[in-house]
This record gives C-alpha cells, sequence and structure tokens, in this order.
C-alpha cells in the first residue's frame, strides 16, 4: 500500500484512460497541457514557441479548427502540449466550445494554460472566469503586452494573479519573450509549489443560488467525490446535453472521483 | 435519489426559472469579469488609437469596397509588372540549357525513343515549364497576400462581406472560408468546419470553388497580360491587365453570392444564423519572417504540389500526343470532336481536353494547353517537336504561339472566365467528399461550376461576336 501511495505522491494528475479516450496518446509522456484562449490571441503562435513546430499561424481569428498536439522537454520532464479551438466562453454548444470544454474536463489536463490577449482583457476574462470553474490547474498567458502598452493599455499583473488565484505570465510570444517564465509558472504548479486557488463565481440570483444549491447537493449524494458539484449542476440546469448525458451514464462520477483519489493522496 | 432523478428535478427547476437562467449566469460572469478588469487594467483614451482610426476607414461602408479593390489592384500590378524577368530567366535555365543538356546524356545511353519521350519530353519538360511560369508570379504575389494578412486586413475584407452573406441565406462566417479560398480551395473546405450549422456549411463549402485559387491566379494573371493587356497602349497594360483579373476575381465573390442566395432559395432552405465577428488587432507584419514563410509554407507547398501533378501529368500529355490510331494521335481526335463545342464557348478543342488532363491541379493547365496547342498547329520554328513541352523563353514567345492556334481576344476572356468556372481539382472534390460525406453533395460542388462556367462562356461568345463581328 504504502508503495502505491507514494507512487500516486508524484504521479501526474491527468486522467489515462480518458485522455485515451480523446485520442491523446501519452505512453511517451509525463504530463499534457491544454492551451485555451480566445480566438485570435496568439494561442497558436504560444504553440509554436513552446513546441518549435510550425503550425501555420495568421492574424485570423479561427485559424485551429481542431485540436493540434505537439510535445517539448522542461527540466527533463516531457510535456505534451493541445491546442484547442479558440473559443469566447464554454457555455453554450459549438462545435469548438465542445471540443474544448471536454478536452479540460474529461481530458483533465496537468495544467491548462489559458491564453488572453492584453489589449482586450475584460472580454478575453468571460472564457478565462469560466474555465477556472472546471480547473483547479491553470496559469495565465498574458499575451502581448507590448501591444497593450503602444495602445496606453498596462496591466497590472499581480493583482491580476490575485484576482484570478492562477500564475499570471506577461508574454509577447511572437517575440519568444516570457515563454521560459510561461514554462516555470507551469512546472511549479505541476510539481506543487505553486498552489492554484482559482477564482470560482458564487454570487447568482437568490432563485438561481436555491435552485444550483439544491442539485449541487443531489449530486454530492449521488457522487460523494465529486470535486464540482455546483459547476455540474448549473450545466444541467442549463439543459447541457452533454453532461446530462455523463451525468445519467455515471460517467461524470468515474472521472472526477480520479482525480478526486489522487487528491486526496497527495 | 438515483441519477434519473436529479435530472428530472433539474427539468423542472429550469421550467421554473426559464431562460433567465442562462442569461443570469452570462450576466454574473461578464460583471466578475469587469470587476477584475477595472481593478487591473489601466487603459487611457482607447478610441483614439490608431486601429480605431485605421478601422473607420477601412470598413467603413463608402471607403471600405473601393480600398479592397485598390489594395487588390496593387498586389496584382506588382505581380505582373515583376514577374516577367526572372521567369525568363528560370526558362532559359530549366528549359532551354538543362533539357538539351538530358537530351543530349539520353542520346549518349542510347535510351529507346518511348521512354526517352515519356520522361524527358513528357516528365521532366512539364515540371520545368511550371516551375519557370509558376515561381516567379508566385513567389510575388503569396509574400505581398501574406503581408496583407499578418497586418490583420483579410477579417476586414470579412468584415465588409459578411453582411452580404447574411442577406443571402448564408453564414456570415462565410465571408472567412471564402477569403481563404484564395489561397487554396481544399484549405477553405476544411475551413468551413468554423460553421455550425450544417446547411450553411455545405452552402460555404459548394461556393468556395468560386473564389480564385492559388493554381488558377497564374493562369488569370498571364492570359490578361498577353490578350487584355496586349489591346491597349503598353504604358497602360499593366493596369488594364490588373484589372482585368480584379473584375474576375469580383465576379467570383459575386457568383458566390448568387450560388448561396440560390441554394438557400431552393436545396438548402433557410435563414442566415448571426453570429460576431471580433476584428483582431492591427498588427505590423513581421516583415522579412513573413517573406519567408510565405515562401517555404506558401510558395514552395502550391510549386511542389504543382511539379508533383505536373510530371504525371507530362507523361499522359506526352501518351496522348504519341500514341497514334490509324496514324492519328489520341489527342487530335479529342481535339477535332470537340473543338466545334469549344468554340461554341469562346474556347476550342484543346483547351477543353487540358481541363480534363489537368484536372489533378489547376496549376498545370496553361502548360497543357501549350503543348496540345503547338501539337495541332505547325508553328514553325516553335517547340522541340511533336507532342513536346516546349520552351517559351518569355511571355512574348508564349503569346506568339497562343496566338497562331488560332486565339484571339474572345479565346482570352473565355478561359479568363472557364478558368474561375469550372470543377474544382481533384484534390478540393476529394476534401468535399472527406468534409460532406456525401457523393450527392460532392457531385453538386464538382457539376454546379462546369454548368455556370458553360453558360456564362457560352452567352460572352454569342454577345461578343454579335459586336466584335
Amino acid at each position: 500500500m504504502k508503495e502505491i501511495e507514494s507512487n500516486c505522491s508524484t504521479c501526474p494528475a491527468h486522467n489515462l484512460s480518458n485522455l485515451k479516450s480523446l485520442g491523446i496518446d501519452m505512453s511517451d509522456f509525463d504530463y499534457v497541457i491544454a492551451l485555451a484562449g480566445n480566438p485570435n490571441t496568439g494561442k497558436s503562435t504560444v504553440f509554436n514557441s513552446l513546441t518549435g513546430l510550425k503550425q501555420h499561424t495568421g492574424n485570423w481569428p479561427g485559424k485551429t479548427v481542431s485540436r493540434a498536439e505537439g510535445g517539448f522537454v522542461f527540466k527533463n520532464k516531457k510535456y505534451k502540449i493541445v491546442d484547442l479551438p479558440g473559443t469566447y466562453s464554454l457555455l453554450s454548444t459549438s462545435t469548438d466550445e465542445d471540443i474544448a470544454r471536454n478536452f479540460i474536463l474529461f481530458g483533465q489536463p496537468d495544467v491548462t494554460v489559458i491564453v488572453v490577449d492584453a489589449t482586450r482583457l475584460e472580454r478575453n476574462l468571460n472564457l478565462t472566469l469560466q474555465v477556472l470553474e472546471i480547473t483547479d490547474r491553470a496559469v495565465l498567458c498574458l499575451n502581448l503586452v507590448d501591444e497593450a502598452e503602444r495602445n496606453n493599455i498596462f496591466v497590472d499583473v499581480k493583482s491580476l494573479s490575485k484576482e484570478l488565484g492562477i500564475p499570471v505570465i506577461p508574454c509577447q510570444a511572437r517575440q519568444k519573450i516570457g515563454i521560459t517564465e510561461l514554462l516555470t509558472a507551469i512546472d511549479e504548479v505541476i510539481q506543487g509549489k505553486y498552489i492554484c486557488k482559482p477564482r470560482r463565481i458564487s454570487k447568482y440570483h437568490p432563485s438561481i443560488e436555491n435552485a444550483i444549491n439544491d442539485i449541487s447537493n443531489e449530486l454530492k449524494k449521488e457522487f460523494p467525490l465529486l470535486p464540482n458539484s455546483r459547476w455540474v449542476a448549473m450545466r444541467i440546469l442549463e439543459g447541457d446535453q452533454n453532461i446530462i448525458e455523463s451525468v445519467e451514464t455515471g460517467k461524470i462520477g468515474e472521472i472526477l472521483e480520479n482525480q478526486k483519489v489522487s487528491e486526496l493522496n497527495e | 435519489m438515483n441519477k434519473k432523478n436529479i435530472i428530472k428535478k433539474a427539468e423542472k427547476y429550469r421550467w421554473e426559472i426559464g431562460d433567465d437562467f442562462h442569461d443570469a449566469v452570462i450576466e454574473t460572469i461578464y460583471k466578475e469579469a469587469s470587476s477584475i478588469a477595472e481593478n487591473t487594467v489601466t487603459d487611457k483614451n482607447v478610441s483614439s488609437t490608431l486601429d480605431f482610426k485605421l478601422d473607420r476607414i477601412l470598413t467603413s461602408k463608402i471607403y471600405g469596397f473601393p480600398i479592397m479593390l485598390a489594395l487588390l489592384a496593387i498586389v496584382f500590378w506588382l505581380t505582373i509588372q515583376g514577374a516577367n524577368i526572372p521567369s525568363a530567366f528560370l526558362s532559359y535555365l530549366l528549359v532551354d540549357l538543362l533539357h538539351g543538356l538530358l537530351k543530349s546524356f539520353s542520346a549518349f545511353l542510347s535510351m529507346p525513343n518511348f521512354i526517352d519521350g515519356i520522361l524527358i519530353d513528357g516528365a521532366y519538360l512539364s515540371a520545368a515549364w511550371v516551375v519557370s511560369v509558376m515561381l516567379p508570379p508566385m513567389a510575388i504575389f503569396f509574400p505581398l497576400f501574406t503581408l496583407l494578412e499578418d497586418f490583420g486586413y483579410l477579417p476586414r475584407v470579412a468584415f465588409n462581406l459578411d453582411g452580404i452573406y447574411q442577406r443571402v441565406g448564408a453564414h456570415g462566417k462565410q465571408a472567412l472560408t471564402m477569403t481563404m479560398g484564395f489561397g487554396c480551395n481544399a484549405a477553405g473546405v476544411v475551413a468551413s468546419r468554423i460553421i455550425d450549422s450544417p446547411r450553411e456549411r455545405l452552402i460555404a463549402i459548394i461556393t468556395n470553388n468560386f473564389s480564385l485559387c492559388n493554381g488558377r491566379w497564374p493562369t488569370q494573371i498571364l492570359i490578361a497580360t498577353i490578350f487584355i493587356g496586349s489591346v491597349v497602349p503598353s504604358y497602360v497594360a499593366g493596369i488594364v491587365s490588373s484589372a482585368a483579373v480584379i473584375f474576375i476575381a469580383v465576379l467570383g465573390v459575386l457568383f458566390s453570392f448568387a450560388v448561396s442566395w440560390s441554394l438557400s432559395n431552393s436545396l438548402l432552405k433557410g435563414v442566415g444564423s448571426a453570429f460576431s465577428l471580433e476584428l483582431p488587432p492591427y498588427r505590423p507584419p513581421r516583415f522579412w519572417q513573413t517573406i519567408y514563410t510565405s515562401l517555404i509554407d506558401r510558395t514552395l507547398i502550391v510549386l511542389w504540389r504543382a511539379v508533383v501533378f505536373a510530371a504525371p501529368a507530362g507523361v499522359v500529355i506526352w501518351l496522348v500526343a504519341n500514341v497514334e490510331i490509324n496514324n492519328i494521335t489520341l489527342a487530335k481526335y479529342f481535339v477535332d470532336f470537340s473543338n466545334p463545342f469549344g468554340m461554341m464557348l469562346g474556347l476550342n478543342g484543346v483547351i477543353l481536353l487540358a481541363y480534363i488532363i489537368a484536372i489533378p491541379a489547376n496549376e498545370i493547365v496553361l502548360p497543357t494547353i501549350l503543348m496540345l496547342t503547338t501539337l495541332t498547329v505547325n508553328i514553325a520554328g516553335a517547340g522541340v517537336g511533336n507532342g513536346v513541352l516546349f520552351e517559351t523563353d518569355s511571355i512574348n514567345a508564349t503569346a506568339e504561339i497562343l496566338k497562331a492556334g488560332g486565339w484571339t481576344t474572345l479565346t482570352g476572356l473565355s478561359i479568363m472566365l472557364f478558368s474561375l468556372l469550372h470543377n474544382p481539382c481533384s484534390t478540393t472534390i476529394y476534401t468535399i467528399y472527406k468534409e460532406t460525406k456525401s457523393m450527392k453533395w460532392t457531385f453538386v460542388a464538382t457539376f454546379l461550376p462546369i454548368l455556370l462556367g458553360v453558360i456564362v462562356c457560352f452567352f460572352t461568345a454569342q454577345v461578343w461576336r454579335i459586336f466584335a463581328g
């Protein structure tokens, strides 16, 4: 038993069987990173500077139609990185949003890197907040800071990190500035040197709050180890077929339980 | 309580709360995002920045379209003016020098006539021809186009057009996939995945072929230079030929509107759905990097594809031009048979045969036409011999051969129209099938443009002949 525990404490948090079913082969990798963000924030550029691959990038929203994958090595660990399609939210259902959401939710990447455009931070934060609702381990890549400064927009990195509860790394991915810092932050989150306390939204209208709490409590009874019952409750209330199905089949319990077990062991 | 009951309970709540739930959630998220931004972002008068001013002009209702056309005109003019000299040089190197060397080498080895013909006169020459004719215009056109893309102009084009697409019952995002089709139709078809509604996605896929692709730009530019530029005084030739190419490109966009409208009022009934198109900020293009990547990513890839398809096509051309039944070559049979039909469209039998041989790649249409033209007419001094793709040291020589083949300004115009309105290349057809998984729609996407091309060319030829005698 002891041996298993010590293995678990060092083992990556990602969910192997689900990653496989999502088409990710993890046999040669230690960790998996998801890259999320609004369209045209430079996600593919960040992807290229991390992997050295030359996926075509362009000043063009919607360049990445499906997932792109690559790999890199940092501090002797092998990382797999998955570039998700750019989306504005994870709420309403378009194919892009489904791909991105399902990957973060069911794939349980070790870290989700959220790439945001510093010149349009407010709009980009909508997606950021939604990502933080479904994952505990995230790093914010504040891209295009040079462009923001040219437009007289300045972001207070420290207080943004405090507000969100995750590391915030200013970057200029096109010039490959900030990439090393980003890698360091990813490593720190994975190794548990930085414990994320992601901001969760908790102030809805009373009648809605009531419904969320009720369903959430029922979910907790049915799936005692479900870590984010509130979020799941909200999706069910919204009529999200994908989530409803995974509750009905019990799939959601399996995934999230696995995660919980590994967290308990840490 | 079991799983099903949780869902039932949630359904009950959903009835009570109604649609407000989704709105309330979104509103809360937006409020939260806004309060975080307020605490962390300092910005000073964003609305007066350069981006904003630029967008007011580039996407303006009055100036948007004229600027779009002017920018396209500049790009084409630079391409047309710049391509001639390097083209002549490459032709000298690859066709005059190297082909001669290869020929004497094969004679030295005393290779059988048949193999020597297929390999050197067929495969090598057509590949060499494609390189010398296509590389220079592509090496100028693609970097310029990529600079515009990198700068952030293409989404503005989409912005200018998306309202029209919605009005014709298609998705506004079709403006984006159409613009991508200007690069490559297969890529444009794949990009149509960004459209969620299957109906609108089908419309985008079927009409993508109306965007002139990489393989067709060089044909358009060359033919316009030869047949349109030559009927006006030389000091305006560059401008007039550019205008002709723009006319064809714009016509393609108009066709994509018209066909989208017809489809969404017949086979694919429905109303265009709304979407928001975020205009990305302008970015100063990274000049050298853009030049480098567009040469590697686009020019060389397209060129490689052309060469890969040209070499086997060269073999086919050599065969149809040299295999004889009753002393008449296969090519001549087909050309004589289809010539009357071709003439009705302002084209000729040679062009029709060339379009069949060149289905794998639009890039090799013109080389095939030239080869077949020398075969069917005897041109003194031109070419190495019957059924051989021959050298054309400059655009002028190309012009001489085509004119000797009986080409007129009408033939030039008709081939420009037909180059816009004909079946997609085989790669695109295969991509359409993969994306739609439907034989029916693949069939429609393949034959609808041909039908339109035949109709448009037929009427153009009739009207032309009435007025030009």
